[in-house]
């Protein structure tokens, strides 16, 4: 167990990382060994996740050492920094972690039948291993360069599993627009990366937290990241993208390429907390966070309410809900420097920014799932061709249910939890912000309730007289969500405390993560 | 840990739920109680608009073009600014990108001197 509990950051990104390239030759054996190996290897690599989440949640911060004698030995004996490439696993990225694997798994199981059939299979399971172990690797590296190596290969594999229905030619388009916005944006990361390490020589996160002094080329550096990342997690203005894409990716992918924008979210957190957290002046910092966000909550949900494909709609939801996480985070990083406000809401806002990600991935995940199995049963993605479905399709109907009423905020499904923690800090905050993060909640049902309306009740539409439910692998993979979604709404308390509020804490004592790796350094 | 913590007051789902399950009890009973005579397959269950002839279901059922119409009617000044930058072209996009990247770089080079 120890050498499990020791080794388990590498073997999480290693193992589907090896398997990645298995799959596709287990392939040519077949269907069932293929996916059965898939199935095995991830489910050992979601027990490893929960063996490191135990071992976090216990001792704290985990470093591991490419290399070195001992796993934890971040700065080698005789050096003043850093020089191996390093793992450092806090709270927060155990958090992330933890996002990741479950929307995995459920993807994985619901793929199983929703691909049956189809060709290119052993690619696809390729592709999403890969990028599991892109999102996973960029939770937990210590580095800034290999943040921009899995930021890479994150947006590689997700562009080709957005683009994996070529005979769709949006299919492809949407692909192809992933791919261009991912490439700019990991450029401008690689040169504000570059930036820092011509001024400080070191690639470490931790070690650029020791030594930066806030100069001029921090701040471009700093300007650099932020635009790329707000890219990549689709804020707007910058989340014209996201719909295209979105929309056009098959059911088990969508929901990971939505992760993986999490992750660049997750990517702008590491940088401004534990990066620039020192710096005097977070508030301009929160300040432009909280504008992304509250810019992407409105235009996003405004949006959406216009749509009529139904994965369009959610696409531009997903834009909506990461303007929460923003203002939640936003508002925690404008009092960073201000104990009193902190304690007073900026950390509850920031518990509300935080516990919205895995809500919202959750939920988010699992109507586009309701959405793909309506379209693996009729064709088409257009509500206005739609009617009656919830004759014959109960299961997918329930769930879309729990999915709809979750992202309307409405209790006790989870969304009403953390938008709740959201409303009520950031309205001691500033009152404003509080009043359009509501009307956006009010706007999210009315559209949810548009779709429901007009593509699961009244008669059904004489084309879709005969539909049947869907399969059950994918029947499974949507439960999977909804329990989630149902137990974290009914035990709020229970998920803060265990997993929110110590991923806020790491955030917030950037000093922790700078010492685990330099603090035997003077 | 059912309950949630949020600086002055909590939130208790469970308790919550217990209050709207006695409460849906209360409802059924009272209902319950109501008029038997309703007959399903009868001229009671027709749909009766004013004497006109009504469509089939089918036809009845509003499309989601048409849900709304008043709300987006009303908007229309601020869905054809909002619709403009959405061009779907690809280099648009890097457009806004280089212009945030930029106001970004100002902002933050602002703050820092």
């Amino acid at each position: 167990m120890d050498f499990l509990t020791t080794n388990a950051p590498i073997l999480i990104v290693a193992i589907p990382l090896v398997a990645a390239f298995i799959i596709p030759l287990l392939g040519q054996k077949g269907d069932g060994v293929r996916n059965g190996f898939t199935l095995t290897i991830f489910g050992l690599t979601s027990f490893l996740v929960a063996v490191l989440a135990v071992n976090v949640h216990d001792v704290g911060i985990r470093i591991y050492a490419f290399g070195a004698a001992a796993a934890d030995l971040a700065v080698p004996q005789g050096f003043i920094v850093p020089v191996r490439i390093i793992f450092e696993v806090d709270a927060m990225s155990m958090f992330m972690g933890i996002i990741v694997t479950t929307v995995t798994l459920a993807a994985l199981i619901y793929s199983l039948h929703f691909l049956k059939g189809q060709t290119g299979q052993a690619r696809f399971y390729s592709l999403m291993m890969l990028l599991y172990v892109g999102m996973m690797g960029l939770a937990f590296t210590g580095d800034m360069f290999n943040l921009f190596v899995f930021l890479e290969i994150a947006s590689i594999s997700g562009a080709a599993l957005a683009a994996y229905r070529t005979n769709l030619a949006d299919a492809v388009e949407g692909g192809f627009k992933y791919i261009v916005i991912s490439a700019i944006s990991a450029l401008l990361v690689l040169f504000a990366i570059g930036i820092l390490y011509s001024e400080y020589n070191v690639l470490s996160i931790a070690a650029i937290a020791h030594f930066i002094q806030y100069t001029h080329l921090d701040m471009i550096a700093l300007g650099l990241l932020g635009a790329a990342f707000a890219m990549k997690l689709a804020g707007v203005p910058l989340h014209m993208w996201a719909p295209d894409t979105y929309t056009v990716a098959p059911a088990g992918s969508t929901p990971m390429i939505l992760a993986a924008s999490y992750m660049s979210m997750y990517a702008l957190y590491r940088v401004t907390f534990t990066i620039y957290g020192g710096f005097i002046d977070t508030g301009a910092i929160g300040w432009a966070v909280i504008i992304v966000g509250l810019l992407s909550m409105f235009v996003g949900v405004m949006m959406a309410v216009h749509q009529t494909d139904i994965k369009r709609m959610m696409a531009y939801h997903a834009i909506s809900q990461g303007g929460y996480m923003l203002l939640g985070l936003g508002v925690g990083l404008a009092v960073i420097a201000n104990p009193a406000a902190l304690e007073a809401y900026g950390r509850d806002a920031m518990n509300g920014g935080i516990f919205h990600i895995i809500n919202h991935v959750f939920y988010k995940a699992l109507l586009f799932m309701a959405a793909e199995a309506i379209f693996f049963r009729i064709g088409t993605r257009d509500t206005n061709k739609m009617g009656g479905l919830a004759r014959n399709m109960k299961w997918t109907t329930g769930f879309y249910i729990i999915g709809a009423l979750a992202i309307a905020g409405i209790p006790p499904f989870n969304g009403f939890a953390s938008k709740l923690l959201i409303y009520e800090s950031v309205l001691k905050f500033n009152p404003i912000l509080a009043i359009v993060a509501m009307f956006v909640s009010l706007v999210t049902l009315a559209s949810f309730a548009k779709v429901f309306y007009s593509a699961f009740t009244g008669p059904p539409m004489p084309a879709h007289k005969e539909v049947k439910e869907v399969p059950k692998s994918m029947i499974v993979g949507m439960s999977i969500l909804a329990v989630l979604i149902i137990f974290f709404g009914l035990f709020p308390g229970l998920i803060v405390d265990t997993i929110v509020a110590p991923a806020t804490n790491a955030l917030i004592s950037h000093a922790s993560y700078i010492n685990a790796v330099m603090g035997a350094v003077p | 840990m059912p309950i949630l913590s949020y600086g002055y007051a909590v939130w208790a789902p469970i308790v919550w739920i217990v209050a709207l399950v006695v409460i849906g009890i209360m409802v059924f009973i009272w209902r319950s109680r109501g008029q038997k005579g309703y007959k399903k397959e009868t001229a009671q269950a027709d749909v009766f608009l004013s004497g006109a002839k009504v469509p089939p279901a089918e036809e009845r059922h509003v499309k989601a073009d048409n849900i709304y119409w008043g709300f987006f009617e009303s908007l229309k000044g601020l869905y054809s600014w909002m619709m403009k930058p959405h061009t779907g072209i690809v280099n648009d996009y890097l457009l806004w990108f280089v212009v945030v990247a930029a106001i970004a770089i100002l902002i933050f080079l602002l703050a820092g001197l």
